[in-house]
């Protein structure tokens, strides 16, 4: 298993190079906004790569509400923490592309507020999983994501439903893309999505180490507890 | 900032915070084993 995650995350780390070096210099440089326009190459797979996660920790919070199992609640804790990491990466790459097209660097319009709305709710989501320390947590933070994923298709479709000076998909409804921009747009939604689905494994190995180790030490505790109350010095209290 | 000045912030960035956090699970793990090890 680690031999496979090696090899895995070499792979990636080469074809994020690859993809990369494909964005910078060998897409050609778009007409009217110029180099900044590479900014897109990054952005809307990081965007893709957050929208996954986030449905993966939606469908880990469900399988947790039905079957109580340990490792739906570690999953879903991973893929929101490896999320919001993508989510972050949009928030900040959004505005380094706005600023020298736009003029601005935010607007309080449908597509950006619902995005910044939806990393706020699963930043909440971590900090609920981190400070709270009742047994209900898992249970809570289910319930937070699945109302956290109902923001997920507000962010997507907030282009059709709502006027917003967010640009419209450059691919189907009447949008074009350059074939060799498409053929970059591709390599880096495939690339950005491997590399989100490794760390969201090593994420989870994480998860799954820590609970083991957790629950070793709650079983020594009980252990010693149970050798002391046995002494002598125990039972006469 | 000039147009290419924003796309090279962007993608610093992008690899600043996945660098982090890559060096945020390294040291979470290597914790984790050390406090494995630790144990009787």
């Amino acid at each position: 298993m680690k031999r496979a995650f090696l090899i895995l995350a070499a792979v990636t780390a080469l074809l994020l190079i690859y993809a990369t070096y494909q964005a910078l210099v060998v897409a050609p440089t778009e007409r009217t906004m110029g180099d900044v326009q590479r900014i897109f190459y990054y952005h809307v797979p990081s965007a893709w790569t957050a929208g996954c996660l986030f449905f993966v920790n939606l469908v880990a919070s469900v399988i947790y509400l039905i079957r109580r199992s340990s490792w739906s609640d570690a999953l879903a804790a991973s893929a929101a923490e490896v999320g919001v990491i993508f989510c972050t990466i949009v928030l900040i790459t959004g505005p380094l592309w706005a600023r020298p097209v736009w003029g601005i660097w935010w607007t309080w319009d449908m597509r950006l507020t619902s995005t910044l709305v939806l990393w706020l709710i699963y930043v909440s989501y971590l900090l609920l999983r981190r400070f709270s320390d009742s047994a209900q947590t898992p249970v809570l933070a289910a319930v937070l994501a699945i109302f956290g994923a109902l923001d997920v298709p507000l962010v997507y479709f907030s282009i059709w439903f709502f006027r917003t000076q967010h640009p419209q998909p450059v691919m189907g409804n009447g949008g074009s893309l350059d074939p060799r921009m498409l053929h970059v747009f591709l390599l880096n939604l495939g690339v950005f999505t491997l590399f989100g689905a490794l760390l969201c494994w090593a994420r989870f190995h994480i998860e799954t180490v820590r609970r083991q180790l957790d629950e070793t030490r709650a079983l020594e505790a009980l252990l010693d507890d149970g050798r002391t109350g046995s002494s002598p010095a125990r039972s006469t209290r | 900032m000039t147009s290419i000045q924003f796309m090279w912030a962007a993608y610093a960035s992008v690899w600043i915070i996945h660098g982090a956090y890559i060096t945020v699970l390294v040291r979470r793990y290597l914790r984790l084993r050390r406090e494995q090890d630790e144990l009787p």
